[in-house]
């Protein structure tokens, strides 16, 4: 497929993968990477850790250094928004001005779910970004006493293992009877809510919040079961919505993403990939949208290809999720598609000591493996799961271990 | 090619295993081992997947 131009809107992973993608397989074309951001393109997990607790430099956040994205000779437009989209027309709206494209990417990933009412309240954030995360680090080194985190997943856990590191007093309020129980079931749940309550965080499980409190700046929050908790920096951590207004009207198909088909073509010419994007994977016949990293770094490479090669030339981009969170000094991971009320076994390990592999399974499929500080493992799991391991099989072959 | 792994950067998330086991091992200590260090030119595609795959970024290619 010959393409002149290819516009890439989203500079973040995906948007950047893609990017690279392009110029390592020859395309000699335009390549414009719009993202909303003023910063060059970084990567994100660091910032709920080590950026956090500051220490990392900004400089170090960089996905690549300014020689190679030089060397990518992109027309890069940071600080621009895409505000529309006209599939028919071949046009996209860019800072209000009309342009036309031959390719699409579209990688503007989501964006954080706010707590009502909370709107110009001082000391309430949320993290998604450097400067959101910039922020939450100045407020804990200005001598924050006591934070509260809402909402126990990915973030609001890093969050309270880094702000636990400085010194500061943790409370985490979880809706949900254990923490990531959504994801990873009630048994491992509780594993996690032992390891950030072995580390000091006083963990709330099964309570909303029910109302934010303070005039100018956060006093507290009060709880959906009457409790009051104080707080002086509150970090709201309740999943993020993708970025699609900017394609409303377009002609896409939107439902929680842009819905793309096995090979990540939303239209003629036009891919999505990374949290915004949503794809039936084949390899389990559903709709998915992921919101891991190497998500967002494989699929900003397939998307790309997508529009390098023919109809017939397409493949379906069919991975087993995986992700990484690092709390106090535990390394959680998680490869595969777990069901909250699939069997869980711990096949190393013991999850007493936070160290430990354990598999979910499924009317005898191998389904996920959860692995805290166990990371040969759980790799050696992901393996057996993109080879379509049965439970049994996968047992057999965790019964080598240890 | 040359394989060089930044070890203060590597926090063996181990995926560099799963994509090349001939060039990779995270062991039971949790650190990362170098089993080849020169793996051959056939390899680069393979490699390069490496490199862009690890969460932080710990891995180059040398030639």
């Amino acid at each position: 497929m010959v393409r002149s131009a290819v516009t890439i809107v989203g500079a973040s992973l995906a948007g950047y993968w893609a990017a690279e993608t392009l110029r390592r397989d020859g395309f000699e074309g335009r390549i414009s990477l719009v993202g909303d951001e003023p910063h060059a393109p970084y990567d994100r997990p660091p910032l709920s850790k080590k950026y956090l607790a500051g220490d990392l430099a900004d400089d170090r956040l960089a996905l690549t250094t300014d020689e190679k994205l030089a060397d990518l000779n992109l027309d890069l437009r940071l600080g621009c928004r895409a505000t529309g989209l006209d599939v028919a027309d071949r046009t996209l709206e860019v800072e209000g001005i009309v342009e036309s494209f031959d390719g699409l990417v579209i990688a503007t990933g989501t964006r954080c779910r706010t707590l009502p009412g909370t709107e110009g309240l001082g000391g309430v954030h949320t993290l998604r970004t450097r400067d959101d995360a910039a922020a939450i680090r100045d407020a804990l080194a200005d001598g924050t006493g006591r934070l509260v985190v809402v909402g126990a997943g990915f973030i609001g856990a890093e969050v309270a293992s880094t702000a636990i590191g400085r010194g500061v007093e943790v409370t985490m309020v979880e809706a949900l009877e254990a923490p990531f129980g959504r994801v990873l079931g009630v048994e491992m749940g509780a594993v996690m809510a032992d390891v950030h309550r072995q580390h000091g965080v006083d963990l709330r499980t099964g309570v909303g919040v029910e109302e934010v409190l303070g005039d100018g700046h956060v006093a507290g929050v009060r709880l959906t079961d009457g409790t009051t908790l104080e707080a002086d920096l509150l970090v709201v951590g309740i999943g993020v919505v993708p970025n699609t207004e900017w394609v409303e009207g377009s002609g896409l198909t939107l439902d929680n993403g842009v819905v793309c088909d096995e090979t990540c073509l939303a239209a003629p010419g036009i891919v999505a990939a990374g949290d915004v994007a949503r794809w039936p994977n084949p390899r389990y016949g559903e709709l998915m949208r992921v919101e891991h990293w190497d998500n967002a770094v494989q699929q900003g490479v397939h998307a790309a290809r997508r529009l390098l090669v023919s109809d017939d030339e397409a493949t379906p981009f069919a991975p087993v999720p995986w992700f990484w969170s690092d709390q106090y000094d535990r390394k959680v991971q998680l490869a595969g598609r777990p069901h909250p009320d699939d069997e869980v076994r711990v096949v190393t390990g013991s999850t007493e000591e936070h160290r430990f592999a354990a598999f979910y399974g499924r009317d005898g499929r191998f389904t996920a493996a959860l692995g805290m500080n166990r990371p040969r493992q759980v790799m050696q799991s992901k393996g057996l799961l993109e080879a379509g391991a049965s439970w049994d099989e996968a047992l057999a072959f965790a019964s080598e271990w240890d | 090619m040359r394989v060089v792994v930044d070890f203060d950067l590597c926090e063996s998330n181990a995926i560099c295993m799963q994509i090349a086991p001939d060039v990779f091992e995270v062991r039971d200590d949790d650190f990362l081992y170098i089993l080849d260090e020169n793996p051959g030119e056939d390899r680069r595609a393979v490699m390069e997947q490496a490199v862009q795959r690890c969460p932080k970024q710990a891995i180059s290619l040398g030639d």
